[in-house]
């Protein structure tokens, strides 16, 4: 996980779990994770600008829902949209929950097995 | 068909020929022109003297338009005979042709007034598109111009040649400036305005002799008085050329006679323009030769019946914020009313007589001229309502086009009214400034009408294409000068803030970066920064690739690198492996494809400042040598490039500003299609603005000629700030400038009060002292892990 405070309000950082890079925003009143590659052209999200519960790629501007990782712009695109993974506060550190094996197991976030913490 | 031959090939002869055309193919027309270009706008050559206007822009008529309307046109050949008993023009070229009618449009010619001395070189009239080239190839920075004539001419040529540089002084042989359209009072306001740009002004001079070996070297006055000069313009008057008139037997006055219907004194001879003269008078302004054309025209094709009976002439001066409008009888009248205010430099009389407007005389603020002719051409009563003579100013303008009635003229010169120009709006779905020229013929005058017209279209057309819309999403619903106006007042410094208080409290990729430029260039750069609405490359001041990797791009002031500097570069491209090692159009060196993480390090290994590649900020000053080597160089454009570049440097702005300074007109470095550039010239340099060669292509405008470099440096300046503060986000200078116009630029920056100018250096000071290098932050990141990736924690 990592501590509140490395991802300012509004911004989002790239977090390497493994071979994976994910991104982690924090919204102000709560933090959100996807993988850090977007649909359109493997973008960077994590250096994005937030606006509301989405974030607008930096290479093309697509816009991505970071709670249901939907495209929300531009629509109809036919994508499909990115992977979202659920993540915890706990004691001021940032817990996300990466699913072991099987990717289609869903995450139960109450046991958050395979839990990774972050820091810098 | 009828063989028509017209000599002239000048604005009133193709109008008339346009209307002809019109009433139906009745004609096979030829048409002379003793100069050797297509029909272009005359009044407009004051705009192509004060470099507002390339040659291009003033043509009417293209050669497309004489073919595609079957006129043979014959440019360079002079009627110098006619023979009306066996019906024959016979042309400077030999040439001999036929007509069956004859129309006459010969124009006038500049009257050179009773001076011994006007063939030495350097004593030009202002008439033609070649004085105007010939004037421009001697003015400069160390001409001294003397303008013989200080009526509207006179006044426009002394206006072109100041903003060329020259020191100019105007000579009048009458107490009162302008005194055909101004009185005593009026005068005096104009003679002020005149002087504050620079232009001197002497009054009651009656000129005698241009003293000079084969050159001009002074202008000598009754008094014995002289003046120094290097170029005179004679600007005191025009003439009718009648002799084709008299040859053909015409009775001719001063002008050649027609009656109401534009008939001469012979049946297959025709006149219209400034050869011509009806109850007495020859216009020399466009619009009423406009309306002669027309009532021509019918009388020409058949349609006899329409008259002419004469035009309430208005004249109109705009330059530089000399605005001067003055029309109808106003010497004459019994009743007065009279404004001034001269802390602004305002003058208005309006004269009454038998309860209408005789006349108006405005000087200083002519917004409502419209509102005056229009009540001097219709006879409107204005008995009882004498507080509407002064009215406040209409804060809207679009109010005041709705209140206009539809035959309200909008464009004096062509005579376009309101309700035509809503019909070509209705009717042919015009909407933009170029279609209803191209369809109303509106505005293709002196110009003057344009804000008018704007006005109009803007309240009327449905598709209206304005200026870039100024709303910028719907975050924060409001146009972007009134959003600058409530963040100043309000005393606003963070973008939150603004989001929370004026807009909806989440913002978007839109308008987060635009507050976060406006906060900065508000506050002169003491303001809240918030990483947060930024885009990337200025969070981590670097231009993001297409996979993630960044460019960085040092600064090389001027493009004049070293040694030492090479060599630390080519180090940090070895030791970080950089993929790509690039030398870029604006003269310096990109290193591409490195690691977000590695920025930082990279900066510091490099030692340079950021070169703002990825900003809307200050890139970069291109150059050219210069007088360091070029045997060509007129200037130090090496030098003041890189002071330029120094002087600007670290500043953010609406959009990027791209800048170049050359040593001499061949242009080297491209000064020419560049935001700000800086073009050397013997004796001094231009300023010029608005250029681009990027997605759009735009020549820059002229915006000053000043001797000194650090003259130059403080115009730029001047105008710097002035596009910061004014243009909308991500405006760049080619459409800010064309939106405004250069004489709105002009005004507002250069030539404004010295009030206005110092402020905005000051500004531009106080945002130059908090700007600093952005790759400093290397050093201390304001938040730890700007540039890193992170990993999980050890559990």
């Amino acid at each position: 996980m990592a501590r509140c405070e490395w991802i300012p309000s509004r911004e989002g950082r790239a977090v390497r779990i493994g071979d994976q890079e994910l991104a982690v925003f924090n919204l102000g009143d709560g933090f959100l994770a996807t993988d850090n590659e977007c649909p359109h052209k493997g973008g960077p999200l994590c250096d994005g600008i937030v606006t509301g519960r989405a974030v607008v790629c930096p290479l093309h501007g697509w816009k991505i829902n970071l709670e249901s990782g939907v495209i929300e712009r531009p629509g109809g695109a036919g994508h499909p949209g990115v992977r979202t993974y659920p993540v915890r506060i706990v004691e001021g550190v940032v817990a996300v929950g990466i699913p072991g094996g099987d990717p289609d197991d869903s995450v139960d976030t109450d046991t958050l097995h395979n839990c990774h913490q972050i820091q810098a | 068909m009828s063989r028509l031959i017209v000599v002239g090939n000048g604005m009133a002869g193709m109008a008339c020929v346009e209307q002809i055309i019109k009433h139906g193919p009745r004609y096979q027309i030829t048409v002379f022109g003793d100069e050797t270009h297509v029909n272009y706008n005359r009044v407009m050559l004051s705009s192509v003297l004060a470099g507002e206007k390339a040659d291009d822009d003033i043509v009417i008529h293209t050669r497309e338009w004489y073919a595609r309307n079957q006129i043979d046109l014959r440019v360079g050949v002079r009627i110098v005979d006619v023979d009306p008993a066996r019906k024959t023009v016979t042309g400077d070229d030999g040439s001999t042709t036929e007509y069956d009618t004859l129309l006459l449009a010969t124009g006038s010619s500049a009257w050179m007034p009773p001076i011994a001395g006007l063939d030495k070189d350097g004593v030009f009239a202002f008439r033609t598109l070649d004085d105007t080239r010939a004037l421009l190839n001697r003015a400069g920075p160390q001409t001294k111009a003397v303008v013989i004539g200080g009526g509207l001419l006179g006044l426009e040529a002394a206006r072109g040649l100041q903003v060329q540089g020259c020191q100019v002084t105007v000579v009048h042989l009458m107490a009162t400036l302008m005194e055909r359209q101004l009185d005593a009072a009026g005068g005096q306001y104009l003679v002020a305005k005149m002087e504050q740009l620079g232009i001197r002004v002497l009054l009651g001079r009656s000129t005698t002799a241009i003293i000079g070996r084969g050159r001009v070297e002074s202008v000598e006055f009754s008094d014995g008085e002289r003046l120094e000069a290097d170029l005179v313009v004679v600007a005191a008057g025009i003439r009718p050329n009648v002799e084709l008139g008299r040859k053909t037997g015409l009775l001719v006055k001063r002008g050649i006679v027609v009656n109401d219907y534009m008939e001469t004194s012979s049946p297959d001879v025709f006149a219209v323009g400034e050869c011509v003269e009806h109850r007495g008078i020859c216009y020399g302004l466009v619009a009423p030769l406009y309306e002669q054309g027309k009532v021509l025209a019918a009388t020409m094709t058949g349609h006899r019946g329409p008259t002419y009976t004469g035009t309430v002439q208005a004249a109109t001066l705009k330059i530089m914020g000399v605005d001067v409008f003055s029309a109808g009888d106003w010497a004459n009248a019994p009743d007065h009313v009279r404004f001034e205010d001269p802390r602004e430099g305002c003058y208005r009389r309006v004269a009454i007589k038998d309860g209408a407007l005789a006349g108006v005389i405005l000087v200083g603020d002519t917004s409502d001229s419209h509102r005056y002719l229009d009540w001097l051409r219709t006879g409107a009563v204005v008995t009882g309502r004498r507080e509407l003579l002064f009215p406040p100013p209409s804060s809207d303008a679009g109010l005041d086009v709705a209140e206009m009635a539809d035959s309200a003229t909008v464009c004096g010169c062509v005579g376009v009214s309101k309700g035509t120009i809503i019909q070509a709006i209705h009717e042919q779905g015009v909407h933009t400034l170029s279609q209803l020229k191209e369809a109303t013929r509106a505005c293709t005058g002196c110009g003057t009408c344009a804000s008018l017209c704007q006005g109009l279209l803007r309240a009327v057309a449905p598709d209206f294409e304005d200026e870039k819309k100024t709303v910028m999403c719907g975050c924060v619903p409001f146009a972007e000068d009134r959003l600058r106006e409530i963040l100043r007042s309000q005393k606003l410094r963070s973008v939150q803030e603004v989001l929370e208080i004026y807009g909806n409290g989440v913002g978007c990729e839109v308008c987060k970066p635009a507050l976060s430029y406006m906060l900065d260039m508000l506050w002169c750069g003491d303001h809240e920064e918030d990483k947060s609405a930024r885009f990337i490359n200025d969070r981590v001041h670097a231009n993001i690739q297409k996979d993630g990797t960044f460019s960085v791009v040092p600064r090389i002031h001027g493009g004049v690198t070293s040694p030492a500097q090479l060599r630390r570069i080519a180090d940090v491209a070895e030791k970080y492996r950089v993929p790509m090692v690039k030398i870029t159009g604006s003269q310096r060196i990109d290193l591409l494809g490195i690691k977000k993480a590695d920025l930082p390090k990279v900066w510091a290994d490099l030692g340079m400042p950021s070169g703002q590649a990825y900003t809307k900020g200050v890139r970069m000053v291109k150059t050219c040598v210069g007088t360091e080597f070029c045997r060509f160089g007129t200037q130090d454009s090496t030098g003041a490039g890189i002071e330029l570049e120094r002087r600007f440097e670290q500043l953010y702005t609406p959009h990027k500003v791209k800048m170049a300074t050359v040593g001499c007109p061949r242009n080297c470095a491209e000064a020419t299609v560049k935001d700000i550039g800086l073009v050397g010239i013997e004796g001094g340099w231009q300023v010029v603005v608005g250029g681009a060669a990027g997605k759009s292509v735009r020549k820059a405008d002229l915006l000053v000629t000043v001797e000194q470099t650090e003259q130059a440096l403080e115009a730029a300046e001047i105008f710097f700030q002035y596009y910061r503060e004014h243009a909308n986000y991500l405006e760049r200078t080619y459409d800010f400038v064309e939106r405004l116009g250069i004489e709105k630029v002009r005004k507002e920056t250069v030539y404004a009060p010295e009030a206005v100018r110092d402020a905005l250096r000051d500004r531009f000071r106080k945002s130059k002292a908090r700007a600093r290098d952005a790759w400093l932050e290397g050093q201390a990141p304001v938040n730890p892990t700007q540039f890193a990736t992170l990993v999980p924690m050890e559990t």
